[in-house]
C-alpha cells in the first residue's frame, strides 16, 4: 500500500518535472524567436548609428561593415556646421513647449467647464468640440495656408503655434479625470470662501497631475514630430524645424554624405527617446488607454 | 449651494427665484469664458477653413493670382479631364494599395503582442524595442530607410541580397517596388503603437476565462480562437480603422523618400492634394481632392462607429 503510493508520488514527481523541462525549452524557443524579431526591429537603428560612425570612403565600402574601421566623431560636430542645426533646435524648441503649455491650458479650462459646471448648451457645445476631431488636417490645409497668407504670418512662430492651442481630445481626456474627482470637496472648498478659479487652480491641476503629464507628453511629442504644416509654412531656412531641416539636408548637395545625414537624424530622434526612456511608463499606459499617435 | 437648494433646483425648475436664476446665469457665463479660447481656435482654424475649404473647390484660383468662381468644373475636371483623371484615379489607387500595409501589420503585431503576452525574462527590453521606431519622428526614420535602400551595392538591403545570391534593386526608384518599399517601412513603424494596444487589450482578458476553458480541455488553438480572438475583435476594429485613415494621411515617408515618385506610383491622394496646392499653387483644384478626401475619411468613420455600436450590443 504504502510502496503504492510512493511510486505512484515518484511517478507525478517525474511527470511535473518533464512537464517543467518541455516548459523551459518551449519558453526558451519563444525567447529566441522574440529576440531575433526584436534585433530585425532595431536593425536601422543599428545600421544609423553604424553609418554616423564612419568615413566617407567607408560609406561606399563593399561589402559594408558593421564596426566602423576608425571611428568618425566629427561627423557630429560637421553636421552643425553644415547646416544650421542649432537654429533649428531652437525653432522646435520654441514651438513645442509654446504648444505644448498653451494647449494643455486651453484644454483644462474647457474640461473644467465641461466637467464641473452646468450651463446653457452644454450638450451642444460638447458635441461641437468632439465634432473637430473628424475634421481632418488635410482638409484644413489649404484654408488655413491662405489665412495664414492674408495675415502675413508666414514664416513666423505664430502660425506654426496658434493653429495647435486648442485640442478636443485632451478636453475629453481632462474632462473624464476632472469628473472623478468627487463633488464634497468643491462643496467643502466653497464654504470656505474659495472661488471656482482657485478650486481648479490650487485643487483641481494638483490633483490630476498625471494625466496633465501624459497630455503635455503628446503634446510635445506630437508637435516636435510634426512635418507637414512646418514644410509648408516655412520657407526661409531661419524658420525651419528640426524635421523640415533634416529633410532639406538631406535632399540637398548631391545626396552623398551619408555618415553625416546619419548622425542628424539621431540628434533630431535623441530629444524624443531621451524623454520616452525618462517617462516610459507613463507614456506606454496613457497609449494604451487614450489610443492616441500623433497629430 | 446647498441640499435644500438643490431639492429646489429639481423639482420647480421652471420657477427659479430672481437670485437663483442671476447665479445660474452667472455660471453660465463663467463657463463659456472657460471655453472661449478653445472654441476662438477651433473657430478660425478647423470650422471656418472646413467650410471655406467647399468654397474654395468652386474657385479656379491659381496663386498669385485671383480668385474666379467656376462652380464643379474642378471636380469634373479632376474625373474626367484627359490628363488629370488618370493621375487622379492613380493616386486614388495608390491611396488604398498603401493601406494594404495596416492589416498585414494587424497580423505581424497580434502574433508579437501574442509572444510578448507570455512571461519572458526582460519584457520590458523587447517591449522598448519594438516601440522605438513609433516614436520616433517619421522624417528622421525616412531618412534612414532611404539610406537602407540605397539602389547602390553599398546599399544595406542590396548587399543582403548579394550575399543571397539575388541581383539588386533599385527600391524606391523601381515604380513597381517603390510602394512596397513604403508599406514595409509603415509596418516597422507603426507595428510598437498596435502592440501596445494589444497588450493592453490582452491583459484586460480575464484570466479565469483561459483557465476555467483548460479544466474543460481546450488546446492553446483553442484557447486563442473562442477567447482571445472574440474578445480582442472591436480592439482589432478600431485599430484597423484608426489605421487605415491615418494611413490615407501619410505624407511625410512619402516626401522625404519619393516625393510621389517615381512615374507617380507612390503619388497618394494626400501627397497630390500637396503637390497641387504648394508646387503648383492650384488652391481650387487642392481644395476639391482635399473635400473628395474628407468625404472618404468620414465615411470610414462612420463605418467604425456603427461597428463599435454593434460590438457593444453583441457583448
Amino acid at each position: 500500500m504504502s510502496s503504492l503510493t510512493m511510486a505512484d508520488a515518484a511517478l507525478k514527481r517525474k511527470r511535473v518535472a518533464r512537464k517543467r523541462l518541455v516548459n523551459g525549452a518551449q519558453n526558451g524557443v519563444w525567447f529566441l524567436v522574440v529576440c531575433a524579431l526584436a534585433f530585425a526591429v532595431m536593425l536601422p537603428f543599428i545600421w544609423m548609428i553604424v553609418t554616423s560612425l564612419k568615413s566617407p570612403t567607408e560609406v561606399f565600402a563593399y561589402p559594408p561593415t558593421w564596426i566602423p574601421k576608425e571611428f568618425q566623431w566629427s561627423n557630429y560636430v560637421e553636421m552643425w556646421n553644415e547646416a544650421p542645426f542649432g537654429r533649428y533646435f531652437m525653432n522646435s524648441a520654441i514651438v513645442a513647449i509654446c504648444v505644448t503649455v498653451g494647449q494643455l491650458t486651453s484644454c483644462v479650462l474647457a474640461a473644467f467647464a465641461f466637467a464641473r459646471m452646468e450651463f446653457k448648451g452644454k450638450n451642444v457645445m460638447f458635441m461641437i468640440f468632439l465634432s473637430t476631431t473628424m475634421i481632418s488636417s488635410q482638409v484644413t490645409l489649404v484654408p488655413t495656408y491662405l489665412i495664414m497668407r492674408t495675415l502675413n504670418w508666414i514664416d513666423s512662430y505664430q502660425a506654426l503655434i496658434v493653429p495647435f492651442l486648442a485640442n478636443a481630445f485632451g478636453v475629453f481626456m481632462l474632462r473624464q479625470s476632472f469628473r472623478t474627482i468627487p463633488k464634497e470637496l468643491e462643496e467643502a472648498a466653497k464654504l470656505d470662501g474659495c472661488s471656482r478659479f482657485r478650486f481648479l487652480w490650487q485643487i483641481l491641476i494638483p490633483l490630476s497631475k498625471p494625466i496633465l503629464a501624459s497630455q503635455a507628453l503628446f503634446a510635445f511629442m506630437g508637435n516636435w514630430n510634426s512635418y507637414q504644416w512646418p514644410l509648408i509654412i516655412t520657407n526661409q531656412d531661419s524658420m525651419r524645424t528640426l524635421q523640415i531641416g533634416l529633410r532639406y539636408f538631406v535632399s540637398g548637395e548631391g545626396s552623398t554624405q551619408w555618415g553625416i545625414y546619419m548622425a542628424a537624424a539621431l540628434v533630431v530622434t535623441l530629444p524624443v527617446i531621451v524623454v520616452y526612456f525618462l517617462v516610459q511608463k507613463t507614456f506606454v499606459e496613457s497609449m494604451a488607454s487614450t489610443g492616441l499617435k500623433d497629430i | 449651494m446647498n441640499l435644500s437648494m438643490l431639492k429646489a433646483d429639481k423639482t420647480v425648475k421652471q420657477q427659479l427665484t430672481p437670485s437663483a436664476k442671476k447665479r445660474k446665469n452667472k455660471e453660465t457665463f463663467e463657463a463659456y469664458l472657460y471655453l472661449l479660447p478653445s472654441l476662438i481656435i477651433f473657430a478660425v482654424f478647423t470650422f471656418f477653413p472646413a467650410l471655406f475649404s467647399m468654397v474654395v473647390s468652386t474657385f479656379r484660383w491659381n496663386l498669385p493670382g485671383k480668385a474666379m468662381f467656376i462652380g464643379l468644373e474642378n471636380y469634373i475636371y479632376l474625373f474626367t479631364d484627359a490628363i488629370e483623371a488618370p493621375i487622379f484615379w492613380k493616386s486614388l489607387g495608390n491611396t488604398f494599395y498603401f493601406a494594404v500595409g495596416v492589416p498585414i501589420n494587424l497580423i505581424i503585431s497580434l502574433v508579437l503582442a501574442l509572444l510578448l503576452n507570455r512571461k519572458i525574462r526582460g519584457v520590458g527590453i523587447f517591449r522598448t524595442a519594438f516601440f522605438l521606431p513609433t516614436i520616433t519622428s517619421t522624417a528622421a526614420i525616412s531618412v534612414v530607410w532611404l539610406w537602407l535602400f540605397h539602389p547602390a551595392q553599398y546599399g544595406l538591403f542590396n548587399s543582403i541580397l548579394i550575399s543571397l545570391g539575388i541581383p539588386i534593386q533599385s527600391w524606391l526608384r523601381d515604380p513597381l517596388l517603390a510602394m512596397p518599399c513604403l508599406i514595409a517601412m509603415g509596418i516597422w513603424s507603426g507595428m510598437g503603437y498596435n502592440i501596445i494596444i494589444f497588450l493592453a487589450g490582452l491583459q484586460s482578458i480575464p484570466s479565469t476565462y483561459y483557465e476555467a476553458a483548460k479544466i474543460d480541455g481546450a488546446n492553446t488553438f483553442s484557447l486563442f480562437r473562442f477567447i482571445t480572438w472574440p474578445l480582442l475583435g472591436p480592439t482589432m476594429f478600431y485599430v484597423l480603422t484608426v489605421g487605415i485613415i491615418n494611413s490615407l494621411k501619410a505624407f511625410t515617408e512619402i516626401d522625404v523618400m519619393t516625393q510621389g515618385g517615381p512615374l507617380n506610383a507612390t503619388n497618394t491622394t494626400a501627397y497630390y492634394l500637396y503637390q497641387n496646392a504648394f508646387q503648383f499653387f492650384q488652391m481650387g483644384k487642392a481644395s476639391a481632392i482635399a473635400v473628395l478626401l474628407f468625404l472618404l475619411m468620414l465615411l470610414l468613420t462612420w463605418i467604425q462607429f456603427r461597428f463599435v455600436d454593434r460590438s457593444v450590443h453583441y457583448e
